[in-house]
């Protein structure tokens, strides 16, 4: 799919902040908000726009606090029985917030959230390792997350340290 | 007995006008919770492979001098960087001076080509240490006030007028600080036929060239038959997202370059070192970083000129750099009267358009380095603070009756 320059310019606008006005869109690329919906639409629908996520520090909030593991998983894929199907077995769960293919030393990367250790240590035994076709598991905990979806959790980068005012 | 400190003062330092922009960055300062679009300088931190490469170089030691004119290797990538983007050839070993900042080329400048009474026009509303720099180097600022009927630009005819048999050099900004005008080819070819005809030099401040964003860029260097005449300055604060590293640098031809480097080892030796082998990676490596940026000022200036439009401000469209000039004439207030009670009632810094010389009278600099948030919340502000005037007005003229 081949892109405008327009087009490409509300991707990057929308990937920066999704919850930007499509009045502010229009102003910054000098279009009308008539059209900046349309492209929305347009992209939204092929699927070029996939969602619209708020990355939530729920550590911060009491009560809401979180486990992340991330578990590397072997998989024997059998005759007619390809990767895709063993993956939608897992990502069926909603306990699984992300699932990819992986080449090397392991086949699927999961990305698990639970509320305690046993939970998840629950989930890979009763859930996870007893899909057919899953070989082994590899549970690797989540200690302090410093980078998500590109963005700097407590960076210091976007602090404004200019003077108010200079010539 | 007591000192009068004024008796041991330079008569010339003080003759020097303050910079209009002071006052108001004391009462700006004062203030909590201020938007600013007062700022000359990007928002953007510096990329970190340049700030990477500064902190390897002090790693390895690298805290000795370098060369007067800067490391030789900077000078060749500088040289390289000025053929590639501006098309204007210099040699590195002889052409070209790494300097703290631009403001330090133009001052290396102006002392290297002006004797005392020498003239230099200086093209307002301009850049707030122009007039200042010309000053200090014994020579004598011509101002030509410039209009937004014509972009801000100036004509040949202006500059015949004003060209007198003392007339030196003409320094011209493009884009330009503080109205973000452009001076296109054939405007500085209309430019380069009265600097030929008079028998100028040009000194040319190019600090915003990688911020252009509806005509590409031309250097005056690359003007035919301007070479000899050009003084060329350039810097990474801006394109680059540098300013607190204080590097820029000057290309000219030898003969100018030779006096300049001479007067540099006497009062400055070299810029900083390990800043110097920064400033090699920004030019190696940081092409896509600096298009981003620049991607970000080309929205946030369309955005800008829109909303000002919108709240009823006159204000043309600036072509580079990251300010937008526009007229708060029809408030019925002096530019400082709208920036203080800006400031005041709405908490939102802008410059008085008259800190950058009398024909800023009637505007207001704003500057867009700042994020799209932050503009629309101040364009929000001075939409509200410009609609209250109205309403005063029309109580005034209600009263009146």
């Amino acid at each position: 799919m081949k892109l405008t320059n327009e087009e490409l310019n509300i991707l990057s606008i929308l990937e920066e902040s999704h919850h930007v006005s499509t009045e502010s869109i229009a102003m910054q690329l000098g279009t009308s908000v008539g059209n900046v919906q349309k492209v929305i639409k347009k992209l939204e629908k092929e699927k070029v726009i996939v969602s619209y996520p708020t990355l939530i520090d729920w550590n911060k909030i009491e009560g809401k606090e979180t486990i992340v593991a991330m578990i590397d998983v072997k998989v024997t894929p059998e005759r007619g029985v390809g990767f895709d199907e063993v993956a939608e077995q897992i990502y069926r769960y909603p306990e699984v917030q992300s699932l990819y293919l992986m080449s090397g030393t392991y086949d699927l990367s999961v990305t698990i959230e639970g509320k305690t250790m046993n939970e998840i240590a629950a989930f890979v035994s009763n859930k996870l390792a007893t899909i057919e076709n899953v070989v082994s598991t590899t549970s690797h905990f989540m200690l302090k997350r410093y980078k998500h979806d590109s963005v700097i959790i407590e960076g210091n980068d976007d602090k404004d340290r200019r003077m108010v005012i200079t010539p | 007995m007591s000192i009068d400190f004024q008796n041991y003062l330079s008569t010339t330092a003080k003759g020097l006008e303050p910079s209009g922009i002071r006052k108001f960055f004391d009462l700006a300062a004062s203030m909590e919770d201020v938007i600013s679009l007062g700022v000359g300088e990007p928002d953007f931190v510096t990329p970190w492979n340049i700030r990477e490469a500064a902190i390897e170089a002090l790693k390895d030691g690298h805290t000795s001098y370098t060369a007067n004119a800067g490391l030789l290797e900077l000078r060749q990538e500088i040289s390289k960087y000025l053929k590639r983007n501006f098309q204007t050839s210099y040699q590195p070993e002889d052409q070209v001076i790494v300097t703290v900042g631009a403001s330090q080329s133009l001052d290396l400048a102006f002392r290297a080509i002006l004797n005392p009474g020498d003239e230099v026009l200086i093209i307002e509303p301009a850049f707030v240490s122009y007039t200042a720099l010309v000053t200090l180097a014994g020579g004598v600022p011509i101002r030509i006030a410039t209009y937004a009927e014509n972009d801000f630009k100036v004509t040949p005819k202006q500059l015949e007028a004003a060209i007198t048999d003392r007339t030196k050099a003409i320094l011209l900004c493009s884009p330009s600080n503080p109205t973000g005008s452009c001076l296109n080819r054939a405007e500085l070819t209309e430019i380069a036929q009265v600097v030929d005809k008079h028998d100028l030099l040009v000194v040319t401040d190019e600090i915003y060239a990688e911020l252009s964003y509806d005509e590409e860029f031309t250097s005056f260097a690359a003007i035919p038959g301007m070479y000899d005449r050009t003084i060329l300055i350039n810097g990474f604060s801006k394109g680059f997202a540098m300013t607190g590293w204080r590097l820029g640098f000057l290309a000219a031809p030898r003969e100018f370059i030779q006096v300049m480097v001479k007067i540099y080892q006497f009062t400055t030796m070299c810029a900083p070192t390990m800043l110097q082998l920064g400033a090699l990676e920004a030019l190696r490596n940081s092409t896509e970083q600096v298009e981003k940026m620049r991607q970000h000022y080309w929205r946030r200036r369309n955005f800008m000129v829109q909303s000002l439009r919108k709240i009823g401000l006159d204000c043309h469209t600036p072509g580079g750099a990251f300010y937008v000039f526009p007229s708060i004439q029809k408030t019925g207030l002096t530019s400082e009267q709208f920036a203080a009670r800006l400031l005041q009632e709405e908490k939102v810094a802008v410059v008085p358009g008259n800190a950058f010389g009398d024909s800023g009278e009637g505007y207001i600099r704003c500057s867009y380095a700042a994020s799209i948030e932050q503009l629309e919340i101040a364009m929000q502000r001075i939409g509200r603070f410009v609609k209250s005037l109205e309403t005063t007005q029309e109580n005034v003229l209600e009263n009146v009756r």
